[in-house]
């Protein structure tokens, strides 16, 4: 076949080719790129050693199993002064985890009634809305987490002021939750013939958890069930037998059982009437934690907010008006219509604001809540002078929590999306 | 991604090592004109910015001391407030020449953090303050307290011993300043402060309400504090060590802010004076300083007990007793080796 096109190959090759050749121009800058890239960073490592050098300091992990000397406040695994950093930082990172499940729940939720009020039809729920999501979202996180922490401690009573005749203060619910400023206090459950635990030579978990969280996986695939039998009874026969009350004995009864079997009660928080006038047993929820959760929540959920109303937007309109048509409800067309095709939108995005939650965590600090940044970043750093490890282990840690979370979420998105047919 | 992080890692590290490699010291603070001093970020009596925002306070004397041996001006200070957690990296990082800032003279910190503690210049131990109304009246009756901190001290570590070997359990708060601490202290959000003695009497006589707060009798701690600096830079080390020395010296030889004019002057019987005046000897060109080092050191703010009075001692609001640093000829520790 004849070709115009000259052929380059028969040409011997000359090295002014490498910028000349389009064909190797962009091989060419990306090697040098790289190599430049390269030696910037042998340069920085290079440098780093000699001035640690320098400072005669080594660079070693060891630090990590002495003992850390320190007391940390809040503790989801057994520990004491006496154990290492590296046990300290576990607890500093469960602490992290622990503000930012509980933040990014609360977020969503928020977030989500925002978003969908904030296109409400009704004037006043719309406005208010849009100047929750527009005060919230414009001023920075680490302020609404100073905000919500002197307010916590500064406007609520003392202990103290729930003590003896002349008390100030009394406690909420039936005399089981006390609102101080030192935080909140809860009931707390307590198993009579508890199943013990189960030691995993690090830490400990319950075994009464693992057998209602083995019940509730239980109920969940029971429930799934009879859906399914609904389901194929509603296509044979073309009437759907109603199954709510089914489903609801299903996830109640098992777990009722269990709890009834284990000697499940609450044990309330008492203050002690003698002594230093400080609330003794129940859940404390630390004003640390409160502020954290709420500043976290509130804050990231004017975005949730945005993320929804724009996911429900980008619905056609013509859905919902084919939804009105065949008579559904506004609440209906919502759940059933709207929102699914709308969590498609809306997914992607979510993940960046759980990302945010979690790194926005770290402002921890400011109000003293004892997270990965306070335990490994904050204290062992500053009693073992070891910046340099604990840094880029801190680093490494939220790194490795991004990636989870990012790749749990991309999990869902995939049940999600639209499936192409 | 991860190549990004590390790449900002070492940036930070090769940006952190840099000051610390140059050994000069003298050399830089002379360049510079001007001396950078690390202190609190405000405690009364020992560092705080007064009402015209120049900074007074024990602490800041001995800062001025050095700047006026080394610079020949006590107000050729730049300082620098830092946190109880800043404070050891700024060191590191050469952001200070030298750290005056209630820090307690540990084996870790001199061995370990590569600092070299060059005097002490307070004799501290770690006390409790609580409110009176809370009826205790020994830090042993504080089981089940909450207990505010400041993080990244001495104090946390001793806290956990102490009530670990009392078999008491008790709530850290861990706060940054010393300022963050008062406030929590006072909204009621712990039961006790503890750090310091002296840090507590400083922060009791800035209250609205003294009287109703009290330091509690147990001193469960040793808390040598003193002037810091890097490893590495012997020379500037004796510098701050001697500029020190010198202060503790013109009390124990008589040398006060009012007579060190004449006695320069005019000289006196004993030839330690005159030595430490430069009047004899060259004890200055052996520091690398030149002969009046001592007489502008001892005349920025007066020889230690002069120090010691005016800011913190009796007759201040802080009131505090030389106690454990009245000189050794009273029966303190403040005791200094000879110059010669
Ligand atoms: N001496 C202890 C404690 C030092 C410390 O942080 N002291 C407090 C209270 S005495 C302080 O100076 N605070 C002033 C500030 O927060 O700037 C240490 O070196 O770790």
């Amino acid at each position: 076949m004849a070709t115009t096109t000259p052929d380059y190959r028969q040409g011997s090759f000359r090295l002014s080719m490498l910028i000349y050749d389009s064909r190797y121009r962009a091989i060419t800058i990306q090697i040098v790129f790289l190599m430049l890239l390269m030696a910037g960073f042998a340069w920085l490592v290079d440098n780093t050693i000699q001035n640690l050098r320098a400072l005669g300091k080594d660079f070693s992990y060891r630090f990590l199993w002495q003992s850390a000397g320190y007391d940390i406040n809040q503790t989801l695994i057994a520990y004491n002064s006496t154990m290492s950093h590296a046990r300290a930082m576990v607890v500093g990172l469960l602490n992290t985890i622990l503000v930012a499940v509980m933040a990014c729940a609360l977020a969503t939720v928020l977030g989500v009634l925002a978003g969908v009020l904030r296109l409400s039809n009704n004037w006043i729920v719309a406005r208010l809305m849009t100047i929750y999501v527009e005060l919230f979202r414009n001023i920075p996180t680490v302020l609404w987490i100073l905000i919500f922490f002197s307010v916590m401690a500064i406007s609520m009573p003392e202990p103290r002021a729930f003590r003896g005749e002349a008390a100030t203060a009394s406690m909420l619910v039936f005399d089981s939750v006390a609102i101080t400023n030192r935080g909140v206090y809860i009931p707390e459950p307590v198993f009579d013939r508890s199943l013990g635990d189960l030691d995993l030579r690090y830490f400990k978990v319950s075994v009464d958890l693992l057998a209602i969280i083995a019940a509730l996986i239980a109920s969940s695939w029971a429930s799934g069930r009879i859906v399914a039998r609904a389901n194929r009874i509603q296509e044979e026969t073309g009437i759907r037998p109603a199954t709510w009350w089914l489903r609801l004995a299903v996830w109640v009864l098992p777990v009722a059982a269990l709890l009834s079997a284990l000697g499940f009660h609450l044990v309330k928080p008492v203050l002690p009437e003698t002594g230093i006038p400080n609330f003794q047993g129940g859940i404390h929820m630390r004003n640390s934690l409160i502020a954290l959760w709420l500043a976290l929540s509130v804050y990231t959920g004017a975005f949730i907010a945005e993320v929804v109303r724009a996911g429900i937007l980008a619905v056609n309109r013509g859905q919902t008006e084919a939804a009105v048509s065949l008579g559904l409800r506004p609440t209906l067309t919502m759940r059933l219509v709207i929102l699914p095709q709308a969590l498609r939108v809306i997914i992607p995005p979510m993940i960046s604001q759980y990302l945010n939650i979690t790194k926005n965590s770290s402002l921890a600090i400011a109000v003293g809540y004892m997270d990965l940044r306070a335990t490994l970043g904050g204290i062992t750093i500053n009693q073992t002078g070891r910046e340099l490890e604990a840094m880029l282990l801190m680093m490494l840690i939220y790194l490795a929590l991004s990636l989870t979370i990012s790749s749990l979420m991309n999990v869902y998105n995939a049940r999600v999306k639209l499936k192409e047919r | 991604m991860t190549h990004k992080i590390l790449l900002g890692a070492l940036a930070a590290a090769a940006i952190l090592g840099a000051g610390a490699a140059q050994a000069q010291t003298l050399n830089d603070v002379k360049n510079r004109g001007n001396l950078r001093c690390g202190t609190n970020t405000g405690l009364a009596g020992f560092a705080f910015p007064d009402a015209n925002n120049v900074w007074q306070g024990f602490d800041v004397a001995y800062c001025r001391a050095i700047a006026a041996a080394v610079l020949g001006d006590p107000m050729k200070v730049d300082f620098v407030p830092l946190t109880s957690q800043t404070r050891f990296t700024a060191l590191a990082a050469g952001e200070v020449d030298v750290l005056v800032r209630n820090t307690t003279w540990t084996f870790v910190r001199d061995v370990d953090l590569k600092f070299t503690f060059a005097a002490v210049n307070y004799y501290d131990g770690q006390g409790f303050m609580v409110r009176k109304d809370l009826g205790v009246s020994s830090a042993k009756e504080l089981d089940g307290a909450k207990v505010c901190i400041e993080t990244g001290t001495t104090t946390e570590l001793n806290l956990a011993d102490f009530f670990r070997s009392n078999g008491m359990s008790y709530d850290p708060v861990p706060i940054e300043t010393n300022a963050a601490a008062q406030q929590q202290y006072l909204a009621g959000a712990c039961d006790v402060y503890t750090t310091d003695v002296s840090g507590l009497a400083a922060t009791r006589a800035s209250f609205a309400d003294p009287q109703n707060h009290v330091i509690l009798p147990e001193v469960v701690s040793k808390e040598p504090l003193g002037p810091l600096v890097r490893h590495g830079d012997d020379q500037w080390a004796d510098i701050v060590r001697w500029v020190s020395n010198a202060l503790v010296a013109a009390e124990e030889l008589g040398i006060t802010s009012a007579n060190i004019g004449e006695l320069k002057a005019n000289g006196h019987p004993n030839p330690e004076v005159n030595r430490l005046l430069g009047r004899e000897g060259d004890l200055g060109a052996m520091l690398g300083l030149d002969a009046n080092w001592a007489v502008r050191a001892i005349s920025a703010a007066g020889n230690y007990g002069e120090i010691f009075a005016t800011n913190i001692g009796e007759g201040t609001p802080i009131g505090l007793a030389r106690g454990l640093n009245a000189l050794w000829t009273q029966g303190g520790l403040q005791y200094t080796p000879p110059f010669r």
